[in-house]
C-alpha cells in the first residue's frame, strides 16, 4: 500500500520545482562578473600560498590601510610583465600586496617568484577560479584596489607604467 | 514563399488530424474489437503533412529563400549547400519542427509494427501520443512559427552561427531527436500500459526494442555532441559538465537502468514500478533538458532565443505531462507483492537492483548540480557555478563499486545463484590490481584512489574479455556493451591522468621550449574561402622522443555573422591526440597558443561505439 502522504508530498515537491522554474524564467541569466567598485569585499576563507594556513579574508584586509589585490599565475603571460611593476609597489610601505593565485599549480607558481621575486604579503590560492569570480574577475591578470574594505579601483589587464603612477596617486 | 504557405498550413492540417486522430481514439477505445483502419490512415496522413512541411523549409533554405524569417535569420547566400541543409534545424523553430517530424514518424511505426497486443493498449499509447504531439504543434505554431512571413524581403541574411557550421553537428540533432522522441513512445506506452495493467512479460518484449533503439541514438548522440565540442570549441576536453550536456546525460541515465529493469521484466513480472517511473522520468528529463535550454535559463551555445514565452509554453506542457503521469501511476498502478527484499543477496535480479540504486545515485548528482544553482538564484539570488570538481568527487568513487557489480553480476543466475570459480575471479582481480598499480606508481602522486579506480575498470575489462572466449556465455549484447564500458573508463581515466598541456604566447618566428617539448612557430599564411576568411599557422613540435609533428591550427574570420573561431588541429593516432589551438589576443601582436597531448583520446570515442554497438546486437537479436 502507498500512503497518500508519500504522494501528496511528491506532488508538493513537483509544484514547488514549478514554481521555481516558473520564477527563474523572469530572471536574466547572463552570467557575467559583475564590476563591483565601491562594493565592499566579498568575504571568504582560504588557504595560502606558501604556508598553507587557512586565512579568512577579515584577518587579511585591516581598514584605514590600502590594500592592492593582485589577480596572478604563472602561466599567464601578461602577469611576467607586470611583474617588475608590482614589485615597484612592494616598495612603498602605504600598501599591502596581496596576491590571489588563479587556477594555478603549486610548483610552478613558487617557481615563478622564485625567478622573478616575491612581491605579495600573502598569497591567496584560488585553485579553481570560485574565488575571483566573488571578486567579480574577468580573468588574469586584474588588479584591485582596497580601502576601508571597499573596492575603490579595479584595472582589468596588465598593469603598466601609467597604472603605476595613478597607483601612487591613489594611496597619497 | 509559396513554400513557407505550403509549409504553414501543412503544419496546420497536421494539427487538426491530431485533434481527428484523438477523437477517433476514443470513439475506438469504446468498441474496441479491432483497430479502426482510419486512424492508422490518419496518422500516416498527419506524418505526410509534417514531412511537407519540413521539406518546404529545407527548399526555403536551399534557395535563401529571405522572405521566411527562420530562413533570414539562419542563412546566408554564401553558405554551402550542406550547411544551407543542415542549417534548417541548427536554430530554434526548425529543430522542433524536426522534433515533430520525428514524433509523427515513431507513432506510424508504432502502430505498423506492433502486433499481438491489446487494441486498447495501441489505441491508448496513440492518444497519450497525440497529446504531446498536439503539444508540440501548438508550441511551434504559437510561439516559434517557422514559417513567419517577412516583408519587405530583405537581400542577405544574417547566416548561420560558424561555430555550427560542422559535420557532426549537422548530424547531432537529428540522431540524438531519434533518442529523444523515441522514448516519448516509450512514456505513452507506459502510461497506456499502467492505465490497463499490463505491466507483464510480454509488454517488456514488445517495448524492449523501443527502449533499445531510443538508447542507441540517444549514445550516439551524445557521442557527436561530445566529439564536435572536442575539435570545435577548442577547449581541448570531451566532457565538461556544462547544463546543457548534462541534460542530455540524464536522460541517458534513467534510459540505461530503465533497459536492465526491462531486462529483469522480460523474465519475472518484478520491478514494475521502478519501469513505470523510469519510463516517466526518461522522457520528462529529456523534454526538461529542451525547457532549460531553450528557454535561456541556461545559457549556451544551444540557447537559440532567449524568449520568456516560449519557456513558459514548455513549462507549463511539461508539468502538466508530468502531474498526469503522476495522476496515472498513483491512481492505476497497484505494487503487488514483488516487494525486493524477498530475492535471494546473490541473484541477477539483486545485482540489477544494486545497478539501478548506483544508476539512480549518479543520476541525482548531475540533476542537483545542473538544477541547484536555479534552485538557489531564485531563492537567495546568488550565483554559484557547479564545476567538474562536484561530479568528480561525488561520482568517482562510486563508480569502483559499480564497476565491480558490472563485472559479477551478469555472471550471476536468475533467482539463485552463488559464486563460480571463484579462484579464477579473486586472480584476476589481483592481477588487475598489481597492473594498475604498476601504472600508477610510475607516473602519478595520488596513488591510492587511482589505483583502486584502475583496477576496478581493468577487472571488469578482463571479465568481460574473457566471457567472449567463453563459449557457454550466451549474452554476446551485454557483453560488448560492459567491455564498452570499462573500456570507456580506462580511456577516461588515462586520458585525465597522462595529459599534458603548454600554454603560452608566442610570435611568428619565436620558440617554445621546455626540456620536454618544443614548439616553433614557424609562419603565417591567409588564405579567403567562400564565406571566411582565415588565418593558419603553422607549427613544428619535437617531443622528448624527437618525434616532429607539423601542426597547423586555424583561425577563421566569418563574414557573416562576423564571428572569429579557432579551429584546433589535431593529429590523431591509437595512442594520443596531440591538440593544438590558437587564439587572438586584442592589441597584441602574439598569439596565445595551447598545446596539449591527450593519450587514449581515440579510445574514447571507440569504445562509446562499442557501447551502442551491443545495444544494436541486442535489437537485432531474436529472443531466445
Amino acid at each position: 500500500m502507498k500512503s497518500k502522504l508519500v504522494q501528496y508530498s511528491i506532488i508538493l515537491i513537483f509544484l514547488i520545482i514549478f514554481v521555481v522554474f516558473y520564477k527563474s524564467l523572469k530572471d536574466t541569466n547572463i552570467y557575467t562578473p559583475e564590476v563591483k567598485i565601491n562594493n565592499d569585499i566579498p568575504i571568504f576563507s582560504t588557504e595560502l600560498l606558501i604556508s598553507n594556513d587557512e586565512l579568512s579574508s577579515t584577518e587579511i584586509f585591516e581598514t584605514d590601510k590600502f590594500y592592492l589585490l593582485n589577480i596572478w599565475a604563472s602561466w599567464c603571460v601578461p602577469c611576467r610583465d607586470e611583474h617588475p611593476i608590482l614589485m615597484n609597489l612592494s616598495k612603498n610601505n602605504k600598501l599591502t600586496i596581496i596576491g590571489m593565485n588563479y587556477k594555478d599549480n603549486k610548483k610552478n607558481a613558487k617557481s615563478f617568484l622564485d625567478e622573478l621575486g616575491n612581491p605579495y604579503e600573502k598569497i591567496i590560492v584560488d585553485k579553481n577560479g570560485t574565488n575571483s569570480i566573488e571578486w567579480g574577475a574577468f580573468g588574469v591578470p586584474e588588479t584591485f584596489i582596497i580601502y576601508n574594505n571597499k573596492i575603490i579601483k579595479k584595472y582589468i589587464g596588465p598593469l603598466n607604467q601609467e597604472l603605476l603612477i595613478e597607483i601612487q596617486k591613489i594611496i597619497k | 514563399m509559396i513554400y513557407s504557405v505550403v509549409g504553414h498550413y501543412s503544419l496546420i492540417l497536421g494539427l487538426c488530424i491530431g485533434l481527428i486522430l484523438i477523437f477517433f481514439s476514443i470513439q475506438n477505445f469504446k468498441n474496441s474489437n479491432q483497430l479502426d483502419t482510419k486512424i492508422l490512415s490518419f496518422s500516416f496522413l498527419q506524418l505526410f503533412f509534417v514531412l511537407i512541411s519540413f521539406l518546404a523549409l529545407i527548399i526555403s533554405f536551399v534557395i535563401s529563400d529571405f522572405s521566411n524569417e527562420t530562413v533570414f535569420n539562419n542563412s546566408h547566400t554564401t553558405k554551402p549547400l550542406f550547411y544551407k541543409i543542415s542549417g534548417t534545424w541548427g536554430n530554434h523553430e526548425g529543430s522542433l519542427l524536426l522534433w515533430l517530424l520525428v514524433l509523427t514518424l515513431f507513432i506510424f511505426i508504432f502502430l505498423l509494427r506492433t502486433k499481438n497486443q491489446p487494441i486498447k493498449y495501441k489505441i491508448l499509447t496513440l492518444g497519450f501520443q497525440q497529446v504531446i504531439i498536439i503539444g508540440f504543434f501548438l508550441f511551434l505554431i504559437q510561439t516559434s512559427n517557422p514559417f513567419n512571413y517577412l516583408f519587405p524581403v530583405p537581400d542577405e541574411g544574417l547566416g548561420l552561427n560558424p561555430i555550427l557550421q560542422d559535420p557532426a553537428l549537422a548530424i547531432h540533432p537529428p540522431i540524438l531527436y531519434l533518442g529523444y522522441v523515441g522514448s516519448s513512445i516509450i512514456f505513452s506506452s507506459a502510461l497506456a500500459a499502467t492505465t490497463l495493467k499490463m505491466i507483464t512479460k510480454s509488454w517488456a518484449v514488445h517495448i524492449k526494442k523501443w527502449v533499445l533503439i531510443s538508447w542507441i541514438f540517444l549514445t550516439l548522440g551524445i557521442l557527436l555532441g561530445s566529439i564536435w565540442a572536442y575539435y570545435e570549441l577548442g577547449w581541448g576536453g570531451f566532457w565538461f559538465w556544462d547544463p546543457v550536456e548534462n541534460v542530455s546525460l540524464m536522460p541517458w541515465l534513467a534510459l540505461t537502468t530503465l533497459l536492465h529493469c526491462i531486462l529483469v521484466l522480460e523474465r519475472k513480472e518484478i520491478l514494475t514500478s521502478w519501469v513505470i517511473v523510469l519510463s516517466i522520468a526518461t522522457f520528462t528529463l529529456s523534454m526538461c533538458g529542451t525547457f532549460l535550454v531553450r528557454s535561456g535559463i541556461l545559457n549556451s551555445v544551444h540557447t537559440f532565443a532567449n524568449d520568456p514565452e516560449r519557456g513558459l509554453f514548455i513549462l507549463i506542457f511539461l508539468f502538466a505531462l508530468i502531474f498526469l503521469s503522476l495522476f496515472i501511476f498513483f491512481f492505476f498502478h497497484q505494487t503487488t507483492k514483488d516487494n525486493s527484499s524477498n530475492f535471494f543477496w546473490l541473484s541477477k535480479e539483486t545485482s540489477i537492483l544494486v545497478n539501478n540504486w548506483f544508476m539512480m545515485y549518479f543520476l541525482s548528482v548531475v540533476l542537483i548540480g545542473t538544477v541547484y544553482p536555479i534552485f538557489l538564484d531564485v531563492i537567495s539570488s546568488q550565483k554559484i557555478s557547479v564545476g567538474p570538481p562536484f561530479y568528480h568527487k561525488l561520482i568517482a568513487p562510486f563508480l569502483i563499486p559499480f564497476l565491480f557489480a558490472m563485472a559479477i553480476g551478469p555472471g550471476l543466475k536468475w533467482i539463485r545463484s552463488d559464486l563460480k570459480d571463484k579462484i579464477y575471479l579473486i586472480s584476476l582481480l589481483i592481477i588487475s590490481i598489481l597492473i594498475s598499480f604498476f601504472i600508477v606508481k610510475n607516473f602519478n602522486t595520488n596513488i591510492l584512489i587511482n589505483t583502486i579506480l584502475i583496477s576496478s575498470a581493468l577487472y571488469l575489462f578482463f571479465i568481460t574479455l574473457r566471457d567472449f572466449f567463453n563459449k557457454k556465455y550466451k549474452n554476446f549484447a551485454q557483453n560488448t556493451a560492459h567491455f564498452g564500458f570499462s573500456l570507456l573508463i580506462l580511456s577516461i581515466l588515462f586520458n585525465n591522468l597522462f595529459s599534458s598541456e603548454i600554454i603560452t604566447n608566442l610570435k611568428v618566428g619565436e620558440t617554445y621550449d621546455n626540456s620536454k617539448t618544443k614548439i616553433v612557430f614557424e609562419s603565417i599564411n591567409q588564405k579567403t574561402e567562400k564565406n571566411y576568411k582565415s588565418i593558419i599557422a603553422n607549427f613544428n613540435i619535437t617531443n622528448s622522443e624527437g618525434i616532429n609533428n607539423n601542426l597547423s591550427p586555424e583561425l577563421r574570420i566569418y563574414n557573416q555573422p562576423n564571428i572569429t573561431t579557432s579551429e584546433a588541429d589535431i593529429e590523431t593516432t591509437l595512442m594520443k591526440d596531440k591538440f593544438i589551438v590558437i587564439n587572438l589576443v586584442q592589441n597584441q601582436d602574439y598569439f596565445n597558443v595551447r598545446y596539449q597531448v591527450k593519450p587514449f583520446m581515440l579510445w574514447i570515442w571507440l569504445s562509446v561505439i562499442i557501447i551502442s554497438l551491443g545495444g544494436l546486437v541486442s535489437f537485432l537479436q531474436k529472443r531466445t
